[in-house]
């Protein structure tokens, strides 16, 4: 039996692109508990973004402005449509809607700091308004949503602009929840609920239903505050075109436009991958439908969905928004998964970088968490005082690159500016691919 | 009482709202009409101090929305969302009131003498609501707190996902929805029930003759078994 057999070679064991790890990991969850996957944050995988976009900047044709000498103006006005109190923020950068509840006191009290350190604005969330933020806040939108949750018209008129919440990039046409970990002493009085239960947030309007009812909605919320605010409408991108022409047509001020990418507190897993669209398909119909109402400039259009530097901010505005949102982003500079508690994260099972569990109320940063020892670990000036300096350099970055394309206003960047890398962003930015003169769907090879 | 009179034929809404959200100490205890609203949307909304506001005939919706101290009493009949988010007062609907009637209130007493729409009382956060009629379908939906009587029958899907809220019905209730349930009345709800009824003109009526509904708590924590009642 010692004969020598001929070696056959043995085909090396291969992982299916489909049935990858993590999509197997997933079925033997969920036949383990029969419950489908709840998470924070917004969609992993990989979608057509801006980084598949570039930059012509100036050459022999055009001519740049000098870095750090001559002037590139960062600043914005929003609201000037209906509003008698517009805002006015030095960077087109604002910080985007995030409920007190699903972020900690102190996490909400250091994007106050850092936004007002920077000159721009914050945005409270479901659940209401809390001192933490309004006092650290020198602009604060004050978001009206579906459940209501912590409504009052006395922190209506204690905003400094209404955002009507119709949905969310991470989850348009779904509502919300809050697990019972996170439903403390505090955020159920303010959400008139009973302690420690799941909380639903629900996904309409209680008391409005289509596109003329929000007009009447916007009117509303106008009359209360004695037309004083401005009031945005904020979608998630699904069908921007219409979505963007009909909030304009109900009277809104600024439209928030916030893509498949856009972070969130808790959803169901299959809900942030799979519906809604990239915020860069988003953003040139969105324009479009402004610019056949003529309302381009006029209705102030802000987007958002995994924006992360100067570069982000930049292609947003040259595609034709006028200010960009971060929530993602901004909790990483305030300390959201950072590698110093990486011990804590392998606890949790999970890794820095990769922990997205936020609806449990854990989070060893302190900031998606109500539970009052984490949320000490959080100080709200230190952290507030990152923001602030991410946010300058999101801004000097985005001034860069706007000098180096001859402008002197960051709102002068313009498609022209802009090429692509891949045929899918051509086609969704409406800009040609590098190179070429190609747009698909517009111009011909 | 001083009364003053606003005719919105001759005065535009926005001027009256103005006036009426003006400085609590000289509004304190105004009387106030408006004339001719002729189903004008957001009459009397927004309003904080101590006054009582009659609107002569037919509103629009929200009519008396996000009221707080203010009394407003409609002499005619009311559109969408009347007293939406009412924090505090009273708001008097003498005629029938349209959809999602009293949505989101924390406080204060609506009072419907008619018919009220679908949606009544929906999401209710803590105000007291009295329909003398009869509700349409999915009233009290995801109610969270505060008390809804109605003296006639209820639509379908009556209290569907509802919280902590507490509904009274004298008449039949053709569905409940998902996590409401009938209670036996406690001697304190009686007491909530007759002091209701008390207030909404409704002292004759006995609280005895009414059927209490609430949540079963059964949907409070989300569990794969309860997943066709989502
Ligand atoms: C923790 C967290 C909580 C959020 N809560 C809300 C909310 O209450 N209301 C809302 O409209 N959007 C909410 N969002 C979405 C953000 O407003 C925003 O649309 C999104 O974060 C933008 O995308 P980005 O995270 O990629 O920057 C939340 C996002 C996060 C990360």
């Amino acid at each position: 039996m010692s004969e020598q057999q001929p070696k056959i070679p043995q085909t090396k064991p291969r992982f299916s692109a489909t049935f990858d790890e993590s999509t197997m990991s997933e079925i033997r969850r969920a036949a383990a508990t029969g419950i489908y996957d709840i998470r924070g944050a917004g969609a992993k995988r990989k979608v057509p973004h801006f980084d598949d976009l570039l930059f012509l900047g100036a050459s022999v044709s055009r001519y740049p402005l000098e870095g750090y000498r001559e002037k590139c103006a960062t600043d914005v006005v929003l609201g000037a449509r209906f509003a008698k109190k517009p805002i006015h923020l030095k960077t087109p950068v604002t910080i985007a809607g995030m409920s007190f509840g699903s972020l900690s006191a102190n996490a909400k009290e250091a994007l106050g700091r850092g936004a007002s350190a920077a000159g721009t604005s914050t945005t409270t969330g479901d659940g209401g308004m809390t001192q933490e933020e309004r006092g650290h806040s020198s602009i604060l939108v004050y978001q009206y949503l579906p459940s209501r949750y912590g409504m009052n018209p006395d922190d209506l008129r204690k905003a400094d602009a209404i955002e009507v919440v119709i949905g969310q990039g991470a989850k348009p046409g779904g509502g919300g929840m809050l697990l019972g970990q996170k439903i403390t002493k505090r955020v159920a009085k303010m959400r008139c609920l009973p302690e420690g239960i799941d909380q639903r947030s629900s996904c309409r309007h209680p008391d409005w239903t289509g596109p003329d009812d929000l007009e009447i909605k916007i009117a509303e919320i106008r009359e209360i505050t004695d037309w004083e605010k401005p009031i945005y409408v904020k979608i998630g991108a699904t069908r921007p075109y219409f979505d963007v022409a009909l909030a304009v047509k109900a009277g809104a001020d600024v439209v928030v436009l916030d893509g498949m990418q856009g972070g969130t507190a808790a959803t169901q897993e299959v809900f942030i991958e799979h519906v809604g669209i990239p915020i860069l398909a988003a953003i040139r119909p969105a324009v479009q439908a402004l610019q056949d109402l003529g309302m381009h400039r006029k209705v102030q259009l802000i987007v958002s969905g995994g924006i992360r530097n100067g570069a982000d901010v930049a292609k947003a505005l040259a595609l034709g928004a006028d200010a960009v949102a971060i929530g993602t982003a901004a909790l990483i500079a305030l300390g959201d998964n950072d590698p110093h508690w990486e011990e804590e994260y392998q606890k949790l099972g999970t890794t820095a970088g990769a922990y997205d569990d936020w609806h449990e109320g854990r989070d060893p940063a302190g900031i998606t968490t109500q539970d009052p020892e984490l949320m000490k670990r959080l100080d709200p000036v230190k952290a507030g005082h990152r923001l602030a300096n991410y946010l300058a350099v999101m801004t000097m970055e985005a001034q860069v690159i706007a000098r180096a394309c001859g402008k002197s206003h960051l709102h002068n960047l313009e498609p022209e500016d802009l090429v692509a890398l891949t045929l899918e962003a051509s086609a969704m930015a409406k800009v040609p691919l590098a190179g070429t003169s190609w747009i698909p769907g517009v111009t011909g090879f | 009482m001083e009364t003053l009179t606003f005719d919105l034929d001759a005065k535009p809404l926005r001027e009256v709202n103005q006036f009426l959200h003006g400085d609590a100490s000289s509004l304190n205890g105004k009387e106030i009409v408006i004339e001719n609203p002729n189903g004008a949307h957001s009459i009397a909304v927004g309003l904080k101090s101590d006054i009582h506001v009659t609107i002569k005939g037919h509103a629009g919706y929200y009519a008396a929305g996000m009221n707080q101290i203010a009394k407003v009493t409609i002499e005619g009949s009311a559109g969408s969302g009347v007293a939406e988010n009412m924090m505090s007062g009273m708001v008097h609907v003498k005629g029938f009131a349209s959809n999602a009637a009293g949505a989101t209130a924390n406080g204060g007493l609506l009072v419907i003498d008619g018919d009220a729409g679908l949606r009544t009382a929906i999401a209710l956060k803590g105000a007291d609501v009295v329909v003398g009629g009869s509700v349409g379908s999915f009233s009290a939906f995801m109610a969270q707190a505060g008390n809804f009587v109605i003296l006639g029958d209820a639509g379908e899907g009556l209290g569907d996902s509802i919280y902590e809220a507490k509904i009274f019905v004298r008449g039949k209730v053709k569905s409940l929805g998902a996590d409401c349930e009938e209670k036996t009345m406690s001697p304190e709800d009686r007491q909530i029930l007759a002091d209701l009824l008390a207030k909404s003109g409704y002292a004759d009526v006995s609280p005895d003759s009414f059927k209490q509904y609430g949540s079963a708590r059964t949907l409070y924590h989300f569990h794969v078994d309860n997943a066709g009642a989502y």
